[in-house]
């Protein structure tokens, strides 16, 4: 199952991995380097046209909590899976994420086949 | 997938890349936290650059600098938190540590040696400041666990003999909210084996109760699998806590264990999960309510007034550096073939006015533009440079115990790539001369009425059509008389040798020449200021050196703006072609009989408006023609050197002014002082290029003739 996906992430080392982890699973990848960014590309897609949502936490002008919860005060996108991609797994911090809306989480570094996985099962 | 361009490799490469970046983020925003700032933006900016070090660190296996990132991103965290303020040894620190994880970026990426003894006084000095906290923070580390990244899927063992699952799966409200899917979360259940599952509605209300987004349903699953419970549970692993989630395994003999469900009203849903209606994922508006307010405070801020202070991310496409040299080379190539194709449209008589000739001229323009835009492209920043200078003071400073301070102008000065390259050894070497003989310790500052630290200034700029880089220091000048008895001690001069002041300074740059009477573990590395400026003249560049006994030493490095190109004044000399820098000349005039005047014999003078200017016959410089009886009616350029004097020289004609692409002598030929480089003219003549100030000083002193100026009496010829 092949997915369209919206990777948020300030560190281009990251942007490329997730790229790397998600092109050869065919999916389609989009990328965005802050919260404000990642606004900005999802709106240039059709809300139909975008399966799943990964986002990091620590960004620059707007960060991972502030992304969520704006991605869901679109009508559009109030459903839509976002999976959070932190270095850290503690349970405040999934409990921040979850607050702010966020489906699930992947612990960074990730394993490629697992993300794939993870994405697919939250979108699918 | 295929590895055949190995994107690890490329991926890696360009993690080292944007690792720079971020050393660069992380230095600038120490040193802005250690001016006082105290934006909290600027802890956030050095936090994320070690977090981000870290993260990509940790994908790549890099456990070195993964243990080193985390422990200094810890302690920034307790900054950024407000848990800890950090004064001026703990400032010194963090510049340690930040030295060290470039060096450890390095080490990594060069695949070197890791400088572990460093490694580990800086981790137990960063575990000092932390205190108590090392502890939780030791159990978080091993939370972060490096993995190298490999493209392999593992797939999941499985259970070698089959098992069955009771599920109870009731969703709350707070799922919907969340992104989740009961519908999804079912159909992966579905697939890890066979799978009965009975949807139970009883709690649904009539319709016109119905509240969209309430959970009234709830499923019951039997799950026939081969896969483990926790396989089983890793499926609910986002929804936990978000739902009432029971699983049972049941073993056949064990079969009444299993808790009776309520199945009336039961539908079965054999892994078709469109039966699955009404769909309650039907969250609205209320969902937004959320966590706005403390949604800042993980990365310390309020996201909304970040956005009015942020600049915008620049967009940036990394080329490859090969290709834009490939590129300079062709646009190299194509302001030669334009100067051929002029200059054989010109000599073929057609009219200025005609459309080739019009034509022409626009191309010209467009060659230039793109020119100019190559030539941008590799163009930088000199911060960079600067940045790393820095951590030299630094370094420098301590080694010898003196207190320094660097102070670096015009950062955003563009210049070269390859040029910013090649400055880092000599202004290295430059900046530890500085520090280390430049400087007087603290106590002959303070006794000299001078304060207590040092300053070095680094310094950038344009300046007529070169770039000049400046190394200044505040410390106790050249002591001469030390330099001129080395300079005697070592064979350098001759013991009864009259040396201006001017010319005593020079004498540092003699290959072999070492003021420090002990070697320094500084600068006593056998590299002396020869070398220096010999590097600087491979660039194209000039050194030159001033000094002030009590007030300080000035290194002044002139640089052409870039190595390709070079605005050039065609010109003849006794029947040779040469090219002079376009930028140097500051005036032609046209010489009258009446305007030499000679000095004495071989030493001549031209009247320029007044006042006098240093002649010289580049043809007899170069060995071209011997002296003339009169240079009446010759051509003179006015020159201006780089220490603002001025010179003439006289020349037989000019051919034009254009472009021309510096091809580089090859290291075979000896160094002729005076000759820069090589470039092809349009009619396809080779001409050398010059470099006018290298040429006179290879005539003696034109300073030594203006002093001559001011004492003798002028006489006429």
């Amino acid at each position: 199952m092949t997915l369209t996906v919206l990777a948020v992430d300030d560190s281009r080392t990251m942007r490329d991995m997730i790229r790397m982890a998600l092109m050869p699973a065919g999916f389609t990848v989009h990328l965005a380097e802050d919260g404000v960014h990642g606004i900005e590309v999802l709106g240039g897609i059709a809300p139909g046209d975008i399966d799943a949502i990964i986002t990091d936490i620590n960004m620059p002008r707007m960060d991972g909590f502030g992304f969520i919860d704006a991605v869901r005060e679109q009508y559009d996108h109030r459903a839509t899976p976002i999976l959070v991609l932190t270095t850290e797994s503690s349970p405040e911090l999934k409990m921040r994420a979850r607050e702010a809306g966020a489906t699930g989480w992947i612990v960074k570094p990730f394993d490629p086949a697992k993300l794939v996985k993870a994405l697919q099962m939250v979108a699918g | 997938m295929s590895e055949q361009n190995d994107p690890m490799a490329e991926i890696r490469a360009s993690f080292f890349i944007e690792c720079e970046e971020l050393l660069e983020a992380l230095q600038d925003g120490l040193q802005e936290l250690d001016e006082g700032g105290d934006d909290p933006e600027t802890i956030n900016v050095v936090f994320r650059a070690v977090h981000s070090i870290k993260g990509g660190a940790g994908a790549f296996g890099l456990e070195a600098l993964v243990r080193f990132a985390h422990r200094f991103e810890t302690v920034m965290d307790e900054v950024r938190g407000g848990r800890m303020t950090p004064d001026a040894d703990t400032m010194k620190l963090f510049f340690l540590a930040a030295d060290h994880v470039s060096d450890l970026v390095r080490a990594c990426r060069d695949e070197a040696p890791i400088p572990e003894s460093t490694s580990e006084e800086l981790l137990a000095r960063l575990d000092e400041l932390l205190g108590d906290e090392v502890e939780t923070e030791e159990a978080d580390a091993s939370d972060f666990t490096p993995l190298g990244f490999s493209m392999s899927l593992d797939l999941p063992d499985l259970e070698p003999e089959g098992s069955t699952f009771e599920i109870r799966f009731k969703p709350e409200q707070e799922l919907f909210a969340t992104g989740n899917e009961p519908a999804t979360l079912l159909r992966n259940l579905c697939a890890l084996g066979e799978a009965t599952v009975r949807c139970n509605s009883s709690e649904l209300p009539d319709l016109e109760d119905l509240a969209a987004e309430a959970p009234y349903i709830e499923w019951n699953i039997t799950l026939k699998t081969e896969a483990a419970e926790a396989e089983v549970r890793d499926i609910f692993e986002f929804v936990d806590g978000l739902c009432v989630l029971e699983i049972t395994s049941t073993s056949p003999d064990a079969g009444d264990d299993v808790p009776d469900v309520d199945i009336d009203a039961g539908i079965e849903v054999p892994a078709v999960l469109e039966v699955v209606a009404p769909s309650p994922s039907q969250p609205s508006a209320p969902v937004s309510k959320k966590s706005t307010k403390d949604s800042g405070e993980e990365a310390g801020g309020e996201p909304e007034s970040k956005k009015g202070t942020a600049p915008a991310a620049k967009s940036v496409v990394r080329v490859d550096l090969e290709r834009i040299e490939r590129l300079v080379n062709l646009v190299g190539e194509l302001v030669i073939n334009q100067a051929m194709l002029s200059q054989s449209l010109d000599q073929a008589g057609l009219s200025p006015h005609s459309d080739a000739m019009n034509g022409l001229e626009e191309f010209q323009r467009l060659t230039r533009d793109i020119q100019d835009s190559v030539m941008m492209i590799r163009a930088q920043p000199v911060k960079s440079l600067f940045q790393r200078m820095s951590r030299i003071v630094r370094e420098a400073s301590a080694a010898v115990e003196k207190d320094v301070r660097l102070v670096t102008e015009g950062e955003a000065t563009e210049v070269d790539k390859t040029v910013i390259e090649r400055l880092a050894d000599p202004l290295t070497h430059m900046i530890r001369n500085a520090v280390d003989h430049g400087l007087e310790k603290s106590d002959t500052r303070l006794a000299n009425g001078k304060s207590r630290a040092g300053t070095v200034t680094l310094m950038a700029a344009h300046r007529s059509g070169r770039v000049i880089i400046e190394v200044t220091d505040d410390g106790a000048g050249i002591n001469r008389e030390r330099v001129f008895e080395i300079a005697v001690a070592k064979g350098l001069v001759p013991p009864d040798a009259q040396l201006s002041d001017g010319e005593i300074d020079n004498l540092l740059f003699l290959p072999g020449f070492s003021t420090a009477s002990q070697v320094s573990a500084l600068s006593g590395r056998g590299v002396g200021m020869d070398v220096v400026k010999t590097s600087i003249q491979s660039l194209g560049g000039r050194i030159t050196i001033s000094s002030e006994a009590g007030k300080g030493t000035k290194f002044s490095i002139s640089l052409p703006l870039t190595l390709a190109v070079l605005d050039g004044m065609v010109v003849n000399v006794a029947g040779e072609t040469l090219v002079l820098p376009l930028n140097v000349v500051v005036e032609t005039l046209s010489l009258g009989p009446e305007d030499v005047q000679m000095l004495r014999p071989g030493a001549y003078v031209v009247r320029v408006r007044g006042g006098f200017v240093p002649l010289y016959d580049l043809g007899v410089m170069l060995g071209y023609r011997a002296h003339r009886k009169t240079d009446a009616g010759a051509i003179v350029l006015l020159i201006s050197l780089d220490d603002g004097s001025r010179a003439a020289l006289v020349i037989d004609g000019i051919q034009d002014q254009r472009q021309v692409v510096i091809k580089g002598l090859d290291d075979s030929f000896y160094r002729a002082p005076g000759i820069a480089a090589a470039t092809i003219l349009g009619d396809g003549q080779i001409a050398l290029i010059l470099d006018p100030a290298d040429v006179i000083a290879g005539m003696g002193n034109p300073r030594g003739a203006d002093i001559m100026l001011s004492e003798r009496k002028i006489a006429n010829e």
